[in-house]
């Protein structure tokens, strides 16, 4: 059986372009970029090169382009190098209840450190309370970051707004973007970013690398101690075969954006009616309109998430869910418990992401394969017995 | 730890699941809260569990305990049944996650639970007996008592 793949969320399948760009920087272009001889002075070009690809995606500079090993290395960088940067001015940051584990848990670290960090509350779609975000501003803040788009439910933050906040204050705005690049056309400086986080492999580039921009005069201090790569804030070789992919993945992303965009909405939007138009007692998480393309992410009541994905996925079909048996603890996802899902309703959540490669027969395959699977999981809950027993 | 051929088998083709109508025991264990409900229905006649079904909002391997232990006190007495242990029910099972071992705790107590039903409407032990013969515990749970 042919996998279907809608976890385009969790990871993408390397573009074929991508892979043939990277392939002989395995091989015939083995060169480290600091040396001095021919084949050295070749890849340091390439790996320019792709940082001139990142910094054009993003209308910046490519001197504010600094490559790391993904995501999570490109948000601890961050928020770490720049809350303790500007220590002596405070010790305050500001996020939200939403962010990836790769913002939490590093502002937890910081909390451990000295730091004071305020979690900013979302509404019911998955928006940052912005009035809060304004009351939570205090004279020792000097970082407030909030992710681009959501991982689980997709919401797409108003990220100017927030960066105005931010600049009227004079304090630093950081956003994680990983789900958001390659999705949504980013410009920083419209946009008031000083400081923003991206990820290969989310946008059909290769695992293991990542971006972190940083706005020209935002110091911040570095991660990795070494060598004096990355302008002496990463140390360490280059990966290149990793900066070229993802120097051709970015280049691909926002050359078709919105031809990919469109026949994704279409399959999202197909999926998201006819799953309501055929499964009753279900609720849509997160936005309708603010919302990354190819993310859904439908709550079915009177079931665990975990039972609908093990059943999936013997019909080859890959998705993921909030519930807590997949989350690893006993509590459902943070992002649907902050959007004031009850737990119970949060448990049978599921998180379909299609991507480019999708087609409209494997979406019709998974919606045929949801409406059984859901109906079987159904007559075995006493949820659903009981919920019938009272109607 | 991933899970076992076994699990998978009773979580893809659960054993008797359903109600017994007219059933001489009903367990209930679990809250929705925490992502766990098990109902086990037990059917008794000269003290030998005759049928058993279940109903279980989880996880797989809520589903597969659920499922291999209705299959191991089906014909088996009262007492036997009793004496059925998670790990009993873990190792039939070829094993379980460690995050997933408190699935199998639930099966013991759906099972001892749906027993205690069972002498309470038999009306011929007190409910001090009823809880010391079946081993019964207070439902601990951190989202359900905070």
């Amino acid at each position: 059986m042919d996998t279907i793949y809608l976890d385009n969320s969790a990871t993408t399948r390397t573009d074929d372009e991508v892979l043939k760009a990277m392939l002989p920087y395995f091989s015939e272009h083995y060169g480290n970029p600091s040396s001095i001889y021919k084949i050295g002075r070749e890849n340091r070009r390439a790996v320019e090169d792709a940082r001139e690809k990142v910094a054009k995606a993003l209308n910046c500079e490519p001197d504010e382009i600094y490559f790391t090993a993904g995501g999570s290395e490109s948000d601890n960088t961050a928020i770490r190098g720049i809350a303790y940067n500007y220590k002596k001015k405070g010790n305050h940051i500001i996020t939200s209840k939403i962010e990836h584990p790769a913002v939490l848990e590093t502002c937890k670290q910081l909390e451990k450190e000295g730091f004071e960090v305020s979690y900013i509350n979302v509404d019911e779609n998955g928006f940052i309370k912005l009035d809060e975000l304004q009351n939570a501003i205090k004279p020792t803040t000097t970082l407030i970051t909030v992710m681009f788009a959501n991982n689980e439910i997709g919401t797409i933050q108003p990220i100017k707004e927030i960066g105005e906040i931010a600049h009227k204050n004079n304090i630093i705005f950081h956003t994680d973007a990983v789900q958001a690049v390659g999705s949504v056309r980013i410009d920083v400086k419209e946009l008031n970013i000083d400081s923003l986080s991206l990820s290969g492999h989310k946008f059909y580039g290769p695992k293991g690398i990542g971006a972190l921009y940083v706005k020209k005069g935002v110091q911040f201090q570095k991660f990795v101690n070494g060598g004096h790569q990355e302008r002496n804030k990463r140390a360490g070789t280059e990966n290149v075969p990793g900066i070229v992919g993802l120097g051709k993945a970015i280049e691909l992303a926002y050359e078709n954006l919105e031809e990919h965009n469109k026949k994704i909405k279409e399959l999202r939007d197909y999926y998201v009616e006819q799953i309501e138009k055929r499964v009753p007692y279900i609720k849509v998480n997160g936005d309708k309109e603010k919302r990354l393309p190819g993310n859904s992410n439908i709550s079915f009541r009177f079931i665990e998430g975990e039972g609908l994905l093990l059943n999936l996925d013997l019909k080859g079909i890959c998705a993921s869910s909030g519930s807590a048996c997949t989350s690893g603890s006993l509590d459902p996802s943070h992002v649907l418990l902050a959007i004031g899902l009850p737990h119970e309703i949060a448990h049978g959540s599921l998180r379909v992401s299609i991507g480019k490669y999708n087609t409209k027969e494997e979406i019709d395959y998974t919606i045929d394969s949801i409406v059984e699977i859901v109906s079987r999981l159904r007559e075995m809950s006493p949820l659903w017995e009981e919920f019938n027993e009272k109607a | 730890m991933e899970y076992t051929d076994k699990v998978v088998d009773h979580y893809t083709n659960p054993r008797n699941v359903g109600k017994i109508e007219d059933a001489s025991g009903v367990g209930e264990v679990g809250n929705p809260v925490c992502g766990d409900i098990m109902k086990m229905f037990i059917k008794v006649e000269n003290n030998i569990i005759v049928d058993v079904k279940f109903k279980t909002f989880g996880c797989g391997a809520a589903i597969a305990t659920s499922s291999i232990s209705t299959e191991m006190i089906k014909g088996k007495t009262i007492e036997e049944a009793l004496a059925l242990k998670n790990t009993d029910v873990v190792n039939s099972l070829g094993g379980l996650p460690p995050v997933k071992l408190h699935c199998s705790v639930l099966a013991e107590e759906a099972i001892h639970e749906a027993i205690a039903d069972y002498y309470r409407k038999e009306g011929k032990m007190t409910e001090e007996e009823i809880k010391e013969k079946c081993n019964l515990k207070e439902h601990h749970c951190e989202h359900c008592e905070g």
